[in-house]
C-alpha cells in the first residue's frame, strides 16, 4: 500500500508539509498543531530516507509532475548534488521542531500556535521545494512561499519587541526587490529559449553558443536576484535584522537552512547551467563572487565583533560563514566546489546550534540577550551553556568538531589553487571569530555574578544536544558529510570540465 | 600491563584528578590530596615510559581516524618521554606548594583552581605523548583555554585584561600561523606523524622551509620568542602555584616542546643543516635572549622580573633549536629539564616570599635573608643553577649550547650566551645580595606556611644532586637526536 506513496515521494516531501500546513492554520489548540507537524516531519524524513536508498541504487531520479514530459511540465531532480542537503534538511527540520515547542509557548500568544505551526510547514515544504525543483520558474514560486512563510514567522516576534515588524517589512521589501530580479531574469532566459526546465535550458542556450547580451543581461539579474536572497555581501542587509527579531524557533530555522538552500540552488544554477559560458562564468566568478565573499568573511567578523546583542552577533557572524560558502564556491574546480558543500552542511549544524541556545536563552531571560545579560549564564544553566561552547569552539574551527573538517577542506581547496591571500585571510578571520566568541564565554564563566544552578528544560535541551554531539560526531567521523559534499561536487564538475 | 594502557592511564588520570577535586569540593584536604595522588600515579606511569624508551620499548596507542593520514593517536617519543616527566614530577610538589600558597594567600574559588590546573596537566601530558603534530595541536589549545580561568583566576579588571591578552596571543597565533603551518604539511607530504629524522625532506621545497620555520616558531606562541612575548609578564598576575608549574614549566615548555618536536620530528635536523633555513632564527633567538635579559634588570617586581627571565631562557631552547646541530639540540632538549627544575624553585621562592611577608618587590627585600633563610637558599641554588655555575645542572645544558654554536661555527652566539650569563647573575641574584646585606628597620609580620617552603627547597637540592646524574637524562635525549 505504501508503495504508491513512496512512488511519489520526491513529490510528498514538499507536498506534504504544504497541504499539513493548510490543515493545522486554524486549528485552536495549543498542542495538537505541533504534534501534527511532528508526525508529518518523521513522514519527512521517512521519505527522504527512501529517496537516499533509491538514489544509491539509480543515481537519478527525475519527477515529472502530472506526467507532463520535463521540457513541458514541472519536475524535480534528485540526484547526488541534493541528496545529502536533503537529508540533513529532514533531520534538522525535525530536531528544530521538536525544539521549537516550549519556545514558541514562551514568545507566542498559545493562540497562534497554530498560524505559527501551519506557517512553520509552509516554510519547511517551499524550503524543500527549493533544494528539489529542477525548473527555473518553480524555484522562483518556491522563494516566494519561503519569503512570504518566512516573513511571517518573522512578524510573529512582534510580541516580544515591535521592532520585528520592521524587520519582517525590510525583507518583505529586500526579498522582493530579489525576487523580482530572479523572475526578470526568469523571463529573458525564456524569451531567448522557451524553456524553464534547467536541463533543457542547458540544450537550448548551446544555440547561442557565442553568448548574446540579452542571455548575459538575463542569466546576471538571476544571479543578483539569488544573491540578495542568499543574503551574500553587499546584499545581506535584510538578514541580521531579520534573524535577530525573529522568535528565537524561526531564527534557528532560518539560520541553519534558509539561507543554505537558496545557496545550494545558486551554485547548481551556475555550475549546470552557465557553464556552457565559461568565460562569462569565471568573470562572474573572478570578479564578483570572489572578492564579495573576501569582504563577506573580513567585514562580517568584525562587525560581529562589536554587536552587544548576541542574535545580531551570530547573524553577521552568519554573512562571515557564507562568505566561506561561496569563496569556496569561487574556485571552479573539484575540491572548491565539495568544501563549500562541506561547510553548508556543517554550518547548518553549527549556526543551528548555536541559535537554538542563545534563543533558550532569550526564553530564559526573558528579553533581548546582549552580552551583559549573559552574565553567570554558565553557572546558571550549566547544561545548555555547555552546548554552546561547544558550538562555539565549532564556529571557531577548532579540531575535533566539525568546523575544523570545513576549515581544513577549505584551506586545501585554496591550497591547490594557490590563493595564498585568501588563506591568510581565512586564518585571521577565525582568530578573530575567538574575539567574539570568547566575549560570550567571559560573561558567561567569569563575571563576578554568580549563581546557583537551575532546572533547565529538557525538551529544549535534549535538540540542543543532538545537534552538539552531531557536531563532534562529525567532526571526528567525517566521512558521511565529506561523501555527500565530494558527490555534489563530482556531479556539478563533471559537467564543468567537459 | 601493557604499553599502550599506560599511555591512556597517564593521559586521563589528571582528569579523574580534577573530577575527584570536583566531587569532593566540601571537603578542602580531600579535594586538595587528588593533586598529589594524580602527581604520584603520572609520575610513576611517565618514569616506567621514560626507562622504556631507553630500552627501546614502543609506546603508541591509535583511538581513530581523523582525516587521510591522520589519526588521533598517541606515540611516546624520547623527547615526549623527558617532557612528561619533567611536568608530572613537578606536578606533585607544585600540588602541595599549591596548598600552602593559596590557604596561606586566602585565595577564592580554590576548587575552581584545583580542577583547571589538573586539566592543564592533562593537557601537558597529552602534548608530550602526542602522536602526531595535530594531536598535539588540539591539545595545545586545550592548555591555552584550561589556563585561562587560572590566568584570571583574581577577576578583577587587572587579571580580567591579562587573561584577554593570554587567549587572544596564544590561539590568535596557533590560528593565524600554526594551523595553517600544520595544513601545509599535511598538503605536502600527506602526513603529520612524528618520525626520526622529519618527514619533509624531498617533500617540501626547500625554498619556502624558512618561511614554514616562521609560520611555526610564531604560530607556537607559547615558546614566547620576542615579539610574541607579551602574554607571559601579563600571565603573572595569576597566584604564583600558576607561575610556577604552569608558566615556568607547563604552559612555556609545551611551547618550546613543540617547536623541538617540530624540527626533530617533522623538518628533520638534516634537512635543517642542509638548507640553513633556520639560522635568521637563530639571531631572533640571541635578539629575545639578550633583550628580555635586559628588560628583567630594570622590573622590580620579583615575578615579573622571573617571567622576562623565562623569556630568555625559553629562547636558548629556541636557539638549540635552530642551530639544528646534534649537540646544539642535545643543550635544547636537556635545557627543558634543567631551566624547569631552576624555574620552578625561584617561582615558588617568590610565592613562598608574597605568601609569608606579603612582598612583591625586589627593593622591598631589605634584610629579608635573614627571616627567611631556607627561601633565600632554596632560591639561590635556583638561581645559580639557571645561571649556569657548576656543579648545577643549569650548566649542562649551557655547555652543550655553547659547544652546539661553536660546531655550527656561530662564534658570536657564543659570546652571546657567556654575555647572558653575566646578565643572569646580576638580576637574579640581586635579590638575595638586596636580601642579605641591606637591613631593614621596618617590622615585617610574618605568616607561616611551611608547605611553601619546602618544594622549593627540594627542587633546589635537585639542581645541585641532579648535576651528577645528568646522563641518566642524555642517555634518552642522545638515544633521538643523531645527524
Amino acid at each position: 500500500m505504501f508503495d504508491i506513496f513512496l512512488d511519489d515521494a520526491p513529490a510528498l516531501v514538499v507536498v506534504l508539509p504544504l497541504l499539513i500546513s493548510a490543515i493545522i492554520a486554524f486549528m485552536p489548540s495549543k498542542i495538537w498543531p505541533w504534534i501534527i507537524s511532528i508526525i508529518t516531519l518523521f513522514l519527512h524524513l521517512f521519505l527522504s530516507l527512501h529517496l537516499l536508498k533509491e538514489i544509491s541504487v539509480s543515481g537519478l531520479i527525475i519527477y515529472e509532475f502530472g506526467n507532463w514530459e520535463p521540457p513541458w511540465g514541472i519536475s524535480f531532480k534528485i540526484d547526488g548534488v541534493n541528496i545529502g542537503l536533503q537529508l540533513l534538511f529532514s533531520i534538522f527540520v525535525l530536531v528544530s521542531t521538536f525544539y521549537s515547542r516550549k519556545i514558541f509557548l514562551n514568545e507566542i500568544d498559545y493562540r497562534d500556535s497554530g498560524k505559527a505551526y501551519s506557517l512553520w510547514l509552509l516554510a519547511v515544504g517551499s524550503l524543500n521545494g527549493i533544494i528539489l525543483t529542477n525548473d527555473i520558474f518553480n524555484l522562483f514560486v518556491f522563494l516566494e512561499i519561503s519569503a512570504l512563510a518566512s516573513i511571517s514567522l518573522i512578524a510573529l516576534g512582534a510580541g516580544q519587541n515591535r521592532k520585528a515588524l520592521l524587520a519582517a517589512f525590510n525583507y518583505l521589501i529586500i526579498g522582493a526587490i530579489g525576487a523580482t530580479f530572479y523572475v526578470i531574469g526568469v523571463g529573458f532566459a525564456y524569451a531567448m529559449t522557451g524553456t524553464l526546465n534547467m536541463n533543457d535550458l542547458v540544450i537550448q542556450l548551446a544555440q547561442y553558443s557565442d553568448g548574446q547580451l540579452a542571455i548575459f543581461a538575463g542569466m546576471s539579474f538571476m544571479l543578483i536576484g539569488l544573491m540578495v536572497k542568499a543574503a551574500i555581501f553587499p546584499v545581506h542587509i535584510w538578514l541580521p535584522p531579520a534573524y535577530s527579531y525573529a522568535p528565537s524557533a524561526v531564527s534557528t530555522l532560518l539560520a541553519a537552512l534558509a539561507t543554505k538552500t537558496i545557496l545550494y540552488f545558486f551554485v547548481r544554477l551556475l555550475y549546470e547551467v552557465f557553464i556552457i559560458y565559461p568565460s562569462y562564468l569565471s568573470l562572474f566568478l573572478d570578479f564578483v563572487l570572489y572578492p564579495l565573499s573576501l569582504l563577506a568573511i573580513f567585514i562580517g567578523t568584525v562587525i560581529a565583533i562589536y554587536q552587544d546583542d548576541i542574535k545580531k552577533l551570530l547573524a553577521f557572524s552568519s554573512i562571515a560563514q557564507i562568505g566561506y560558502i561561496t569563496l569556496a564556491f569561487s574556485l571552479k574546480d573539484h575540491s572548491g566546489v565539495a568544501s563549500g558543500f562541506v561547510h553548508i552542511l556543517n554550518h547548518a549544524l553549527i549556526k543551528g546550534g548555536l541559535f537554538m541556545a542563545v534563543g533558550y536563552f532569550a526564553i530564559l531571560y526573558k528579553d533581548r540577550v546582549t552580552l551583559n545579560s549573559l552574565k553567570g549564564f554558565g553557572y546558571k544553566y550549566p547544561i545548555t551553556s555547555f552546548a554552546l561552547l561547544i558550538c562555539g569552539l565549532s564556529l571557531i574551527g577548532l579540531p575535533l568538531t566539525n568546523g575544523f573538517i570545513s576549515k581544513l577542506y577549505l584551506f586545501q581547496a585554496l591550497y591547490t589553487n594557490q590563493m595564498y591571500f585568501s588563506i591568510a585571510l581565512v586564518a585571521v578571520s577565525s582568530a578573530l571569530a575567538v574575539v567574539y566568541f570568547w566575549k560570550i564565554v567571559e560573561q558567561m564563566w567569569f563575571s563576578e555574578i554568580k549563581f546557583k544552578s537551575e532546572k533547565e528544560d529538557a525538551y529544549i535541551y535534549l535538540p540542543i544536544w543532538i545537534v552538539t554531539i552531531s557536531i563532534i560526531v562529525f567532526g571526528i567521523y567525517s566521512t558521511p558529510i565529506i561523501e555527500f559534499s565530494n558527490l555534489s561536487a563530482d556531479y556539478l564538475i563533471s559537467g564543468y570540465q567537459n | 600491563m601493557s604499553n599502550s594502557f599506560l599511555i591512556i592511564l597517564g593521559i586521563i588520570t589528571p582528569l579523574f584528578a580534577a573530577l575527584f577535586s570536583y566531587v569532593c569540593r566540601y571537603n578542602n584536604n580531600l579535594r586538595d590530596s587528588f593533586g598529589i595522588i594524580g602527581g604520584l600515579i603520572t609520575f610513576v606511569i611517565s618514569l616506567k615510559i621514560f626507562h622504556g624508551i631507553q630500552n627501546n620499548e614502543v609506546y603508541q596507542i591509535t583511538f581513530f581516524t581523523l582525516f587521510d593520514g591522520v589519526d588521533f593517536a598517541f606515540k611516546v617519543s624520547a623527547l615526549g618521554s623527558i617532557f612528561s616527566l619533567v611536568a608530572s614530577s613537578l606536578w606533585i610538589l607544585a600540588s602541595i606548594y599549591t596548598i600552602g600558597y593559596m590557604r596561606g594567600a586566602g585565595e577564592k574559588n580554590q576548587t575552581r583552581f584545583v580542577i583547571f590546573y589538573s586539566i592543564a596537566i592533562h593537557a601537558a601530558l597529552a602534548i608530550a605523548w602526542s602522536g602526531n603534530l595535530l594531536v598535539l595541536f588540539i591539545f595545545y589549545e586545550i592548555l591555552t583555554f584550561s589556563t585561562f580561568p587560572l590566568v584570571g583566576h583574581k577577576q578583577n579588571a587587572e587579571s580580567q585584561s591579562a587573561g584577554r591578552l593570554y587567549l587572544s596571543i596564544l590561539v590568535g597565533t596557533s590560528l593565524i600561523f600554526f594551523l595553517p603551518a600544520i595544513f601545509w604539511i599535511w598538503l605536502k607530504t600527506g602526513t603529520l606523524d612524528f618520525q626520526d629524522g622529519g618527514i619533509l625532506m624531498n617533500k617540501f621545497p626547500a625554498e619556502y622551509l624558512s618561511f614554514l620555520i616562521a609560520m611555526l616558531v610564531f604560530g607556537i606562541g607559547k615558546a614566547a620568542i620576542m615579539p610574541i612575548h607579551r602574554w607571559l609578564p601579563a600571565a603573572m598576575v595569576a597566584p604564583t602555584p600558576v607561575s610556577a608549574l604552569l608558566h615556568a614549566v607547563a604552559v612555556v615548555k609545551a611551547g618550546v616542546f613543540s617547536f623541538l618536536v617540530v624540527v626533530v620530528y617533522i623538518v628533520g635536523p638534516d634537512f635543517l643543516l642542509q638548507t640553513k633555513s633556520s639560522d635568521w632564527l637563530v639571531w631572533l633567538a640571541c635578539f629575545t635572549i639578550m633583550a628580555s635579559s635586559i628588560i628583567a634588570i630594570t622590573k622590580d617586581d620579583l615575578k615579573a622580573r622571573l617571567a622576562y627571565s623565562t623569556i630568555s631562557q625559553l629562547s636558548y631552547i629556541i636557539l638549540g633549536a635552530a642551530l639544528a646541530s646534534s649537540l646544539a639540540l642535545k643543550g635544547a632538549s636537556f635545557h627543558i629539564i634543567t631551566h624547569a627544575l631552576g624555574k620552578i624553585t625561584l617561582f615558588f621562592c617568590a610565592g613562598a616570599i608574597y605568601v609569608t611577608a606579603h612582598i612583591k618587590k625586589v627593593s622591598d627585600l631589605k634584610g629579608m635573608g635573614y627571616k627567611l633563610p631556607l627561601i633565600f637558599f632554596a632560591y639561590t641554588l635556583g638561581a645559580l643553577s639557571i645561571i649556569g655555575v657548576p656543579p648545577f645542572i643549569g650548566s649542562w645544558s649551557k655547555f652543550y649550547l655553547i659547544m652546539g654554536s661553536i660546531e655550527r661555527e656561530f662564534i658570536i652566539v657564543a659570546i652571546i650566551l657567556g654575555i647572558s650569563s653575566l646578565l643572569n647573575i646580576y638580576y637574579l641574584l640581586q635579590p638575595v645580595v638586596i636580601g642579605f646585606t641591606q637591613n631593614s628597620k621596618k617590622e615585617i609580620k610574618l605568616i607561616k606556611a611551611p608547605l611553601t617552603v619546602w618544594p622549593p627547597l627540594i627542587t633546589g637540592l635537585g639542581c645541585l644532586v641532579f648535576f651528577f646524574y645528568a646522563n641518566y637524562f642524555l642517555n634518552n635525549i642522545s638515544g633521538v637526536i643523531v645527524n
